[in-house]
């Protein structure tokens, strides 16, 4: 018997099967395009029978596309406290920092979301943002990280609207500011937003870093800088989601839960 | 299906075109938002119907009432003590505030991170869209937040403006002024109407108004039964209503409906088997906005209460009716009014109360508090109700936004998950 998430970013989609025989798991992750259905399909072809549980912001399109899959839904903020409560069972605050959302949410002992926080329909400070400035700055997003890190100082940029932070940079590019000290104060002022959303649901340790923009190497020294050792990046961090999804579809249907990290899937799904 | 006011319209100035299209948008929303609802009481086909007459029967009641020398005071606050204004036989109507319409009209007179509750009354004002506000002889503002304050020194321009003066404290002090502005009011109402406001007449406007209250009591009561017997957004429908239809009518009304909704009760039917029973707290929600509700009760729960000037805030206390002459008549709605809990009042203790005592007695798993975006005394206040009720151990969630559409797939998701978390 098996289970599958799916979680459905604005960037990105990830998908995880857990075999509950075995307690194996493993993971796909696709770009998400513009036709993330068509992204999906491909995903979930020669799903038949199994259990399916979708998260992410594409939940509903998914759920209601695949209607003969009956896929069951489930919200990220959810999904993402699930997939990490489990991977880090000491874990009482997930950072989660996306494509478009970035989330802070406290759980308890248990693993129960106690609460949680999430930034408005405004993209400052998620992964939007610094995708946005490693276009600006003529950057791979992939190495905007280790670009940002061989900065010879912290230049400070203000503004966290996406717009006028592109302005401040041009300013400082002007002014003959280094590119690479303009990109460590892009990605300082992500971390500062981030600090700010922890404080406000009241930091506690041990700090699980996961989501897409965790891949970014600046943005981690820079959270490890004021959390320490009280912060820990998930391994494969973006898809603790899609592995939270698979959990709550897991719920409905005993078996094996998952062991260890996971790998990434080796061939057609039947073969997972 | 509407009847046919174009004439109507057309004396009153509106501008048909644009509002032509305000009443097909209202209509679709209606559409989606309510009338999909199932099983719902036959008692609400009169609010239907008053919705689909939204700007046309009740309008044209006020025309033939204005013919008839009667006058019509509009209002956007349940700060103005309406018994004076009924005493005097004129009409009391809430006026429109809750959709996004003309909005470029009042942008520019407006500043941009302007609330949308004032950008909107501005802009139905500006762009001549508000059937209810072209029929008003006098419209009157107060002084609540700083935001409408001004707004109303514009809206003067194009209107005939009265302002209230709303204390900021609770102290002696206050409540003088509250009595001097209470009494000057009353003197406004009388050289408007021509008419003499006495112990007679208040005393009818009283009970009149107090009935009203009564059976929106008696509403709430019923529909915190388990399980719910009555939609949340249908109640916040009618709470809406109850600011511009006649009120005797109202009253019985909804009194028949409340007869309904007690049987359903004993027959034990509910609107929404398994969702998690919530509860609204904050700033107002004037028709047709009904985004959050109706996003709430799409995610798993049901609204059960709504803790906010279109709920209870308005209909909680009763004007003292044991009163016979007209000062003590007089000095019951000073008293009745200034107990009112709007976060414009600093402390507002009485609020904090008020929420976790609705909140238990309801028996909701949580909280949801609206706040519309660059409201400050409701976003401010929101941390101190967070506090209380964590103290009572029911969890809040924070929602600020405003009438547009473009945030409602975050909304959901932040909805969606506090639903999942206190489930």
């Amino acid at each position: 018997m098996a289970v599958i998430g799916i979680d459905i970013g604005s960037r990105s989609i990830e998908r995880v099967v857990l075999n509950q025989t075995t307690g194996r798991w493993c993971w796909d992750k696709v770009p998400t395009t513009f036709d993330p259905l068509r992204q999906c399909e491909r995903l979930l072809a020669g799903v038949n029978g199994t259990r399916v549980m979708a998260t992410g912001y594409g939940r509903k399109l998914v759920a209601e596309h695949f209607s003969a899959l009956e896929i069951a839904t489930v919200t990220e903020i959810q999904a993402y406290a699930h997939g990490i409560g489990h991977l880090y069972p000491r874990a009482r605050m997930v950072l989660d920092i996306g494509g478009q959302d970035t989330k802070v949410i406290a759980l308890s002992e248990g693993g129960r979301v106690m609460k949680f926080e999430m930034n408005d329909r405004c993209a400052a400070g998620t992964g939007k943002f610094l995708e946005f400035m490693a276009t600006a700055l003529q950057v791979p997003l992939e190495t905007f990280g280790d670009y940002a890190l061989g900065a010879d100082k912290r230049v400070q940029i203000n503004s966290m609207c996406t717009v006028f932070a592109e302005s401040e940079a041009t300013s400082l590019m002007a002014r003959g500011e280094k590119p690479e000290n303009i990109a460590m104060g892009l990605h300082l002022a992500i971390v500062q937003r981030v600090l700010a959303m922890l404080r406000r649901v009241g930091v506690t340790e041990p700090v699980v870093f996961a989501g897409g923009v965790a891949h970014n190497s600046c943005v981690r020294r820079l959270l490890h800088e004021h959390l320490g050792d009280d912060l820990v990046v998930a391994q494969n961090p973006d898809v603790a989601g899609a592995l939270g999804a698979a959990l709550a579809a897991a719920e409905k249907a005993p078996g094996l839960l998952p062991s260890g990290h996971g790998e990434r899937c080796c061939g057609p799904l039947n073969r997972c | 299906m509407p009847g046919n006011h174009q004439a109507m319209w057309e004396r009153l100035n509106l501008d048909l075109d644009a509002h032509a299209s305000l009443l097909e948008v209202l209509g679709k929303f209606y559409g989606d938002i309510y009338l999909s609802q199932q099983g719902r009481l036959q008692g609400m086909e009169y609010l239907d119907f008053v919705l689909s007459e939204i700007h046309g029967l009740r309008v044209q009641e006020l025309q033939q009432a204005k013919e008839q020398g009667r006058k019509v005071v509009g209002t956007f606050c349940v700060f103005v003590p309406e018994e004076l204004v009924w005493a005097a036989d004129a009409i009391q109507v809430g006026l429109c505030a809750g959709a996004e319409a003309g909005t470029a009209a009042a942008e520019k007179v407006l500043p941009r991170n302007t609330c949308a509750l004032i950008k909107s009354f501005v802009g139905f004002k500006l762009s001549r869209l508000c059937p209810f506000f072209e029929s008003c002889d006098l419209v009157v503002g107060e002084t609540t937040c700083d935001g409408k304050k001004k707004a109303y020194e514009i809206l003067a321009d194009h209107a005939p403006v009265y302002v209230m003066e709303i204390p900021q404290m609770k102290q002696a002090c206050d409540r003088q002024l509250w009595q001097a502005e209470v009494r000057r009011f009353k003197t406004a109402i009388e050289n408007l109407t021509g008419r003499a406001i006495d112990a007679a007449n208040l005393g009818r406007a009283i009970r009149l108004i107090n009935d009203r209250r009564r059976v929106l009591q008696r509403l709430n009561r019923l529909r915190a039964a388990d399980p719910t017997p009555i939609s949340g957004r249908d109640v916040l429908l009618i709470n809406q209503v109850s600011f511009y239809d006649d009120p005797a009518r109202f009253t019985q009304k909804v009194g028949e409906l409340c007869d309904q909704i007690e049987a359903k009760i004993s027959r034990g039917e509910g609107v929404a088997d398994g969702a998690v029973r919530v509860m609204l707290s904050g700033c107002p929600m004037a028709i047709p906005n009904w985004k959050l509700p109706y996003l709430i009760e799409s995610s798993g729960a049901v609204v059960v209460g709504e803790e906010s000037c279109v709920g209870t805030r308005n209909t909680r206390d009763l004007t003292d009716d044991s009163g016979q002459t007209l000062d003590a008549m007089l000095n019951a709605i000073v008293d009745r009014y200034l107990r009112i809990d709007c976060a414009c009042f600093t402390p507002n203790r009485e609020r904090l109360d008020h929420i976790v005592e609705m909140a238990r007695e309801l028996k909701v798993k949580g909280v949801i508090h609206y706040g519309l975006s660059f409201c400050t005394p409701y976003a401010m206040e929101s941390f101190k109700v967070e506090q209380a009720l964590s103290q009572a151990g029911i969890p809040m969630l924070g929602i600020e936004t405003d009438y547009s559409m473009e945030d409602v797939e975050q909304l959901k998701t932040r909805v969606e998950a506090f639903v999942e978390m206190i489930r």
